[in-house]
């Protein structure tokens, strides 16, 4: 039986030896095994990451709210964009939820004292870190202005910037990609605690196996492409090239290959999140979880089936188009049975509305409207009009941001008093999430219009009929941006002010509620037994169900 | 004068027309689904929240039921957009074969057009109103892509490759041609305008400003002058396969494949010559890769697509 | 504590159970690595399908430039190195460790027969001009198709003599263990698990074989 809830945890829990406390010079955090320090680590780097991404966003939006190229230059606003690009998708969004909340829960979650390769996982840190350096090397070198997408030939033989140094920093961080990926499925398979069968695994561990079967098998052709690119760039080969009897359309399916499970890399943790916060501030079993399980597959799976939907007009077969778009429509069901589920998880629940509850509330909404546009641009004769407009960036940033980064946030907040053993303020919390929500609208929203209205992507310059449309999109980055500086403030004032947490202050079910906050080294004093299904609340009264 | 952005940008071809429909279409189903899954969270969150008497009893975990239903329905109902729109799409493909043709040459950042009787344009395509016109487009440099937002038609356009687009214009006036694939600085100022014209102005705008010979005729000089004729014409000693009526015969080749002849077949015969060589034929024809400019090889086609035409009339 | 039976205490790292937890958990890293490893060649392979589509003839013409006398003999070597490294999970399993060392050496020095041989062709390949890039000597002025094949030939034989080039190492590593009587380190799980990324390897070389030395060389 495991160790009873302890929901009213005394102070003095605190002051006992942490995985914190345990050593605590510079060394001892550069050479750790603890996941749970990995994940620390992890933490700090993508939060940096992000900010820099964010910067980059933000001298966009203010060019794009004028019409002139008057802030920057062409080739500088080309570099923002790039760097923006690779920067969120790589060295942030990707490893966000897996790398620093996974590695810090996935064996809680499942009651083991670590993942099953610690030493593979601080390779893994470490590998992040130095693509991440190479990336920051081309930025402060000059930049890159291929666009995250490297289309060739335009980054294999035109392209006067420094392709080579990001794309070696990003064939440097995919590995780090692979080798967590390897390390969680290693991990759920072999060192579940006894009890812990399959359908008894919270949704998070699901959703974090499921992307960690992408990152193994589509990383590395990820690897091997931007490899072929740099080969062609360095020695002029005609692999793309078409002077040379190359093809440039080879890269298109090469790239999208991996490029669209990525995505579902970057949604599928946070659709787990999501699974976590729901029932706990709804105190209710999820609805359909063997439903929800098998949807995380089906998204997985069918996944790596709709690769060409990217290249509807760039000269493919009509036909290759039409079963691109059938499979596209096929792995949206699998999404709407997640969405329709979370909500029939509200039925008859006893719903509270914390700070990371808002953030999901608010994936599920954005998410939608983001997951219904992908079917407008899955529609054929329509994303003949749409693509490469404002309309696809608006549908990617609702499900990247909307979706991906509310999700990341809520899962930050949740398990903030697990990780750190404080609480954060509430208010402020509920405060950002929905300035958060409010600016994020604003900005997005009206970017659908500008793309229906025929607003390319990528301009600097635009006819100033769109302007408008732009100005909304700005003021609306400004508000999300404040958003997103209210928890770098708050959480870290927490750290030293926040009240000290109790091992399960929101009485959520999970292993990982059963330690104390922040948990010891070794997670668990005993292994623990698991006899009971995940999620068991209660609405009527409030509490779980007695183990 | 260029179109005020609306909403709607303006609508301008056959197709614009039934994209708007699918489009409309489109944004009620999906924002009827929208706003369903937003006023069921709404209202159970206020319904449901802590301390509300609502009835909680039997709270459900799953329903088997409800489950496939969420599934199949909108199952069907993807499946019914997917039709109409791959549907749709598919005529997008079809054009008329009384298509008045439209050479497009791309480069870092311009946008260079040609018609068949060799008014050349910059940045600028005028063309007649209700005429279904054929654009044969490749780029010298990198991918771009021309897209003209008020026919809702879009076609990348790649080197070392031809793509096609067909529209038929509907409205007179002035519309924006944008470069929609990133292809390097100037990318955002790589546009123009499509310029739909009544058809009689049309002609007499056609005529104006031409002091070079048609495409095709400039395409037969070249043919005569490269030496092309020295091997494929009736009388050479040298066995070479007759082009005449070439586009759209089907080829054997030696390796035992058959293909169509097209555009992209002829480009490649010319650069890269042993690459689907003929069957029968021996490898020997040099290539022109480098002598020949992307506008100088889609005059020899269209030259060659001139003489299937006499061909089919002289054998009537 | 030691206790007095004949073997010592089987020690695992902090986040095992037991050592058989320990075994599976690698033997499972090791096939999800394996897969990995599929993928990254997957591409090199589907380049290789494209281009042969593509340039059928001239890829056939430059097949024939490889050299089949070297590659064969190549493979009879590897596949002889797939036979001793099977042969020697099974004797270590078997408890016949001395044998499982000499073995493992045999595997090895077959490895670096591979690599030696390799390089002897490379060098050929060189004097020939047939290194894609400036100075490529088939088909003149259409030479497109030859050159990808060559660079998919480079490409693909040379990612794949790093692969050995790490199995040897581990081989080695392993053997040098035996040697020295570390048997908890060289134990019969792991060995066999290094066996299974030699195979890999081979399995590897057994589809390049045919696609780089065998193509347009049948009924001529």
């Amino acid at each position: 039986m495991p160790a009873p809830a302890n929901s009213t945890a005394s102070p003095a829990a605190a002051t006992a030896s942490n995985y914190l406390t345990e050593g605590t010079t510079l060394k001892s955090w550069l050479t750790t095994y603890d996941h749970k320090r990995i994940a620390l680590l992890y933490l700090v780097s993508i939060t940096a990451f992000f900010f820099i991404g964010g910067a980059a966003a933000t001298l966009i939006r203010l060019e794009l709210a004028t019409p002139a190229g008057d802030l920057v230059t062409h080739d500088t606003y080309n570099k923002l964009f790039t760097m923006h690009g690779v920067i969120m998708v790589w060295l942030f969004l990707i490893p966000s939820i897996p790398s620093a909340l996974g590695n810090f829960l996935m064996p809680m979650m499942i009651g083991a004292r670590d993942l099953a390769f610690p030493r593979l996982n601080l390779a893994s840190w470490y590998i992040y870190v130095a693509g991440g350096i190479f990336t920051i090397a081309a930025l402060i070198a000059g930049g890159v202005d291929t666009g995250w997408t490297f289309y060739t030939p335009f980054s294999t033989m035109f392209s006067n910037t420094h392709v080579i140094l990001v794309l070696v920093g990003v064939f440097i961080v995919g590995f780090s990609s692979i080798l967590t990926g390897l390390n969680f499925i290693v991990t759920v398979h072999t060192m579940r605690a006894p009890g812990m069968g399959w359908f008894r695994l919270p949704l998070f561990v699901w959703a974090n196996y499921a992307t960690s079967i992408i990152l193994v098998l589509a990383t590395p052709v990820l690897a091997m492409t931007l490899l072929l690119v740099a080969a062609e760039r360095l020695f002029g080969l005609g692999i793309f090239d078409p002077a040379l009897g190359g093809d440039p359309l080879l890269f298109q399916h090469l790239f999208w290959f991996y490029s669209h499970p990525a995505v579902y890399i970057m949604v599928l943790p946070a659709m787990g999140v999501v699974s976590e916060i729901i029932p706990c501030f709804a105190r209710k079993r999820v609805f359909g979880y063997r439903f929800m399980a098998y949807a995380i597959l089906g998204i997985a799976v069918f996944g790596f089936m709709v690769w060409g939907h990217h290249m509807f007009v760039s000269g493919s077969s009509v036909y290759g188009n039409m079963v691109f778009s059938l499979l596209s429509f096929l792995v949206a069901i699998p999404s709407a049975i997640k969405v329709f589920n979370w909500t029939a998880t509200l039925y008859k629940g006893s719903i509270t509305f914390s700070a990371p509850m808002l953030y999901a509330l608010g994936f599920v909404g954005l998410f939608t409207i983001g997951g219904l546009t992908g079917l407008i641009l899955a529609s054929l004769a329509i994303d003949v009009h749409l693509t490469d407009t404002y309309f696809v960036v608006a549908h990617f940033h609702y499900i990247m941001v909307g979706g991906a980064v509310m999700a990341y946030l809520g899962g930050v907040h949740f398990w903030w008093p697990k990780i750190s053993g404080r609480l954060y303020p509430e208010s402020w919390g509920r405060v950002a999430a929905l300035l958060i929500f409010f600016g994020f609208n604003l900005t997005f929203f009206p970017q659908y219009l500008l793309g229906y209205g025929g607003m390319p992507r990528r301009y600097h310059t635009y006819p100033p009929e769109f302007q408008l449309l732009n100005i909304l999109s700005s003021a609306g980055a400004s508000i999300l941006a404040m958003g997103y500086l209210l928890p770098l403030g708050y959480l870290g004032w927490s750290l030293f002010y926040g009240k000290r947490a109790g091992s399960n202050p929101w009485r959520a079910t999970g292993l990982e509620w059963q330690t104390p906050s922040p948990p010891p080294t070794e997670n668990f004093a005993h292994p623990p037994v698991v006899s009971t299904g995940p999620y068991e609340y209660e609405p009527q009264t409030g509490t779980e169900l007695p183990q | 004068m260029i179109e005020m952005f609306h909403f709607l940008p303006a609508s301008a071809s056959g197709a614009a027309a039934r994209f708007d429909l699918l489009m409309l279409a489109l944004m009620l189903l999906t924002g009827a689904v929208a706003l369903a899954v937003t006023l069921l969270i709404v209202w159970f969150s206020f319904h449901y929240r802590k301390g509300s008497g609502a009835d909680r009893s039997d709270a459900p975990a799953g329903n088997r039921i409800i489950e496939v239903a969420w599934i199949v329905t909108p199952l069907l109902l993807f499946m019914g957009m997917y039709v109409w729109a791959a549907y749709d799409y598919a005529q997008l493909y079809r054009g008329p074969a009384n298509a008045m043709p439209v050479f497009v040459v791309a480069k870092q950042w311009m946008w260079k057009l040609e018609h068949a009787n060799g008014h050349r344009e910059i940045d600028e395509l005028h063309v007649p109103l209700g005429q279904p016109m054929r654009l044969v487009m490749t780029s010298q440099d990198v991918i771009h892509s021309f897209y003209v937002p008020a026919f809702r038609i879009k076609q990348d356009v790649v080197p070392g490759r031809y793509t096609t687009l067909w529209f038929t214009p509907t409205r007179t006036g002035e519309f924006h041609l944008f470069c929609a694939e990133y292809c390097g600085t100037e990318h955002s100022v790589m546009g123009g305008r499509i310029v739909v014209m009544p058809p009689a102005d049309f002609t007499r705008w056609l005529q104006q400003g031409t002091s070079q010979p048609g495409i095709a005729a400039h395409g037969f000089e070249l043919f005569r002058r490269h030496g092309c004729s020295g091997c494929h014409s009736a009388g050479s000693s040298v066995h070479a396969p007759d082009l005449n009526g070439l586009l759209g015969r089907t080829v054997h080749l030696q390796d035992g494949r058959t293909l169509v002849a097209d555009e992209n077949y002829i480009r490649d015969s010319m650069l890269l010559p042993k690459k689907d060589v003929v069957a029968g034929f021996e490898p020997i024809m040099p290539s022109f890769a480098g002598q020949l400019s992307e506008e100088e090889i889609m005059a020899i086609i269209e030259y060659l697509r001139q003489t299937g035409a006499e061909h089919a009339s002289a054998s009537k | 504590m030691k206790t007095a039976a004949p073997a010592a205490p089987v020690r695992v790292p902090p986040q095992f159970d037991t050592p058989a937890q320990q075994d599976a958990a690698a033997t499972l890293g090791l096939w999800v690595f394996l897969a990995t490893e599929l993928m990254f060649f997957g591409p090199l392979f589907f380049g290789y399908s494209y281009g042969r589509s593509h340039f059928l003839q001239a890829f056939a013409v430059a097949s024939r430039h490889t050299d089949v006398v070297l590659g064969s003999v190549n493979t009879a070597v590897l596949l002889t190195s797939s036979f001793t490294m099977a042969l020697a999970a099974g004797m270590r399993k078997a408890d016949g460790r001395r044998a499982a060392m000499w073995l493992l050496w045999a595997t090895a020095a077959l490895g670096i027969a591979f690599l030696f041989i390799k390089g002897t062709e490379y060098l050929h390949d060189w004097q020939q001009h047939l290194i894609p890039g400036t100075g490529f000597a088939l088909g003149q002025g259409d030479s497109a198709g030859a050159q990808l094949f060559f660079f998919l030939y480079f490409a693909t034989t040379a990612l794949h003599a790093v692969h050995l080039t790490l199995g040897i190492s581990v081989t080695g590593v392993f053997a040098f263990a035996l040697r020295r009587g570390a048997v908890q380190f060289a134990n019969g799980e792991r060995i066999e698990l290094v066996a299974l990324y030699w195979h890999f390897v081979d399995v590897i070389w057994i589809f390049l074989y045919p696609i780089l030395y065998l193509v347009g060389r049948s009924g001529g």
